[in-house]
């Protein structure tokens, strides 16, 4: 079935289809009409699921764990502000091994106010042990719910699916609703090997002295090294049942590229216009979209660029005191590599400024102006 | 025939807590986890954010409780408690009694905002808060629950607790919850028939505890009985319950009313009062007392 929705909903339907139980949840924009359209889905019973209208994104996550400990599969959104008041319980997800999905509309953190997009807020959860996946479309924010509970459910390791504020959040486009009955074949019910019930009582999380910390944080490191190639089967198994393929990044004229541009989110379907034009005016450009994260596909980032004789990453975030976390990423996959490509860094569009395709051409004009980058970051559309 | 002579018992003797755990001598919080336990049975299941019973629990791989325990973070408990029993009935278990038990630090101060939050929701649980008056697992620092006069190494004797302790039962009766009641580990029956009474009830459930700590209030551990006594005699912790937020009932009245200076006079914490300190703490008392015995008489 075939419905134009906004990528909120996308979230909302992808939810639903994965039939989940618990949902926890706090309203903040720009991520709201997920959780009402989630309120309509099981006030009319679409979705048997329980909705616990919490009192803020803290005791949102806090709901989500104890619901994912009793072994019901556990849904959440949030964004920004929301997320970051959670911070402290997405360690707690990981660390107990709690495999939650949660929706995070990329925003810009407070002050000023801004309820625009860029991925300040997420990237700053980075080594909180979550999976994330960044999403380019409405269609791939439906179909990365419903394989991110695959994976993180096989894993224990919960999973973040990001999208843009108002580039995606609320941006109508047509959209695939699978088939609910092939939607439960691919995802199985959830069935945690261990799970809180006082028929077999035992206590999660308790004390741990030195003895044993170490290896419950060698173990989630272990699984989450397994998380690449998990995301890839899985992602083929959705390609057979589905017709669309979901794995680690996506590739668009990178093959025979000189140049190729590095991109995250919705930025990554306005860099391959801006590559389409670079084309046009005979510039061999190519577009890599790194869609997860964490953990880093840093095989596949080496394989992608092996040909290439520039990069260039372009962030819409930025790691104070250092450089974009992409390029930072890149540059770290591609040390030790057998090609030596130089990475040229650009951050652009903080706070929701806007990205187009010109962007990316005047990015491709400054790298291909320069045998290597002389600053770490170039700014691009920054009002000096 | 000679007619077998046997005890009549008050309280089940099925333990689910086993002895070898880390908590100090005289820990009325102890007690009072063994008491709440005999009247939930093995059907409980326990949120415990930070407080003292996330280390008297005992170290992984170690539990001493029959019940499962999900260790969750310290401003956590009821909100925990909400999507454990959330969690549970989807997966098909409606029987399970979820508990949050929480310290005084976990429940008046950085856990208020998650409680207040189920409370309002009216989530199917019961809270429980140990009250030992002060943050004692990290040391015995200030909460919003330790009394006025009260030293503890954040409120020195030279500038002691100057604020009383704050209304947590009737911020919790002002949600309107279906059941509330203070307890006491010195009058187990007493505590025992209303946990029985709050399991049966649907809704949140808030029981304040009261749990001497000798470590933090510098007193003798073989007193702990004895001040659950007093705190009833004086006054100082009323034993009584709340309905739906309005029909207060005083389970233990004292039969005469005695001054707290016997008390506060047994614990080092309030070893510096003066006679008039302890002159301003009375008419505190006897006011939350009268106020207390007025809530009972219009309703």
């Amino acid at each position: 079935m075939k419905k134009v929705i906004m990528g909120n909903h996308a979230l909302s339907w992808g939810a639903q289809l994965a039939r989940a139980q618990v949902i926890a949840a706090y309203p903040i924009t720009p991520q709201t009409q997920v959780v009402e359209l989630l309120s309509e889905m099981c006030a009319s019973k679409t979705l048997d699921a329980k909705f616990i209208k919490v009192e803020s994104e803290h005791s949102a996550m806090a709901a989500c764990l104890g619901a994912s400990l009793a072994g019901a599969r556990t849904f959440t959104a949030t964004s920004a502000q929301g997320l970051t008041l959670m911070h402290e319980l997405l360690h707690w997800a990981s660390g107990g091994r709690m495999p939650v999905v949660m929706g995070n509309i990329n925003r810009a953190m407070a002050p000023g106010w801004s309820i625009w997009t860029d991925q300040n807020d997420s990237l700053s959860q980075r080594d909180t042990g979550w999976i994330q996946f960044y999403c380019a479309s409405n269609q791939e924010v439906l179909d990365t719910v419903i394989q991110a509970f695959k994976v993180s459910e096989q894993l224990l390791i919960p999973s973040m699916v990001v999208l843009d504020a108002f580039a995606l959040s609320h941006t109508y486009e047509v959209v695939d609703i699978p088939d609910q009955a092939k939607v439960d074949a691919y995802l199985p019910r959830f069935n945690p090997p261990v799970r809180l019930t006082p028929s077999d009582p035992h206590a999660f999380g308790g004390l741990t002295s030195p003895e044993h910390y170490f290896e419950f944080r060698y173990k989630l490191q272990k699984d989450m090294e397994k998380a690449p190639a998990l995301i890839e089967e899985t992602g083929r198994e959705y390609e057979k049942m589905f017709g669309r393929y979901l794995g680690l990044v996506e590739d668009y004229l990178c093959e025979d590229a000189d140049l190729i541009l590095v991109t995250s989110g919705t930025a990554g379907y306005t860099a391959r216009v801006g590559v389409d034009l670079l084309r046009k005016e005979g510039v061999k450009a190519g577009n890599l979209r790194i869609k997860v994260f964490r953990p880093f596909p840093f095989e596949k980032v080496r394989q992608v660029v092996a040909g290439a004789k520039k990069v260039a990453v372009v962030d819409r975030n930025i790691s104070y005191g250092h450089h974009g976390i992409f390029y930072q990423e890149v540059k770290s996959a591609l040390y030790g590599a057998d090609h030596d490509v130089p990475v040229f860094g650009f951050i652009t569009g903080l706070g929701g400024r806007d990205v187009t395709p010109d962007t990316f051409k005047e990015v491709a004009g400054l790298t291909m102006a320069k045998s290597r980058p002389e600053e770490e970051i170039t700014w691009i559309g920054v009002k000096k | 025939m000679k007619k077998e002579r046997t005890m009549k018992l008050t309280l089940p003797t099925e333990e689910l807590m086993s002895s070898g755990n880390l908590a100090c001598q005289g820990c009325g919080a102890t007690l009072a986890m063994r008491y709440v336990l005999k009247a939930l049975g093995q059907k409980t299941a326990l949120c415990i954010p930070a407080c003292c019973w996330s280390v008297i629990d005992g170290p992984v791989p170690y539990s001493t409780l029959a019940v499962p325990i999900f260790h969750c973070a310290f401003e956590t408990a009821a909100a925990s408690a909400s999507g454990l029993k959330a969690g549970l009935e989807m997966v098909g278990d409606t029987e399970t009694t979820v508990v949050a038990w929480a310290g005084d630090g976990g429940t008046f101060d950085i856990g208020i905002q998650a409680l207040s939050g189920a409370a309002e929701r009216n989530d199917d649980f019961i809270y429980v808060c140990y009250d030992n008056e002060a943050y004692m697992n990290t040391g015995i620092q200030r909460s919003s629950a330790t009394p006025y006069g009260a030293w503890t190494t954040t409120t020195p004797v030279k500038h002691f607790k100057n604020r009383p302790k704050k209304d947590i039962d009737s911020i919790m009766a002002a949600h309107r919850i279906p059941y509330i009641a203070t307890a006491n580990t010195s009058y187990p029956e007493d505590l025992y028939k209303k946990m029985k009474k709050a399991k049966d009830i649907k809704g949140t459930r808030f029981f304040h505890i009261y749990a001497p700590c000798p470590t933090g209030w510098k007193a003798r551990p073989e007193d702990t009985i004895k001040f659950g006594r007093m705190v009833v005699q004086n006054c100082i912790f009323p034993l009584y319950e709340v309905e739906n937020g309005e029909k207060y009932t005083i389970n233990i009245r004292p039969r005469e009313k005695k001054p707290i200076v016997d008390y506060l006079r047994l614990q080092g914490r309030f070893r510096h009062l003066k006679d008039e300190d302890i002159a301003f703490m009375q008419a505190e008392v006897d006011r939350n007392w009268e106020r207390l015995l007025k809530k009972c008489e219009t309703k």
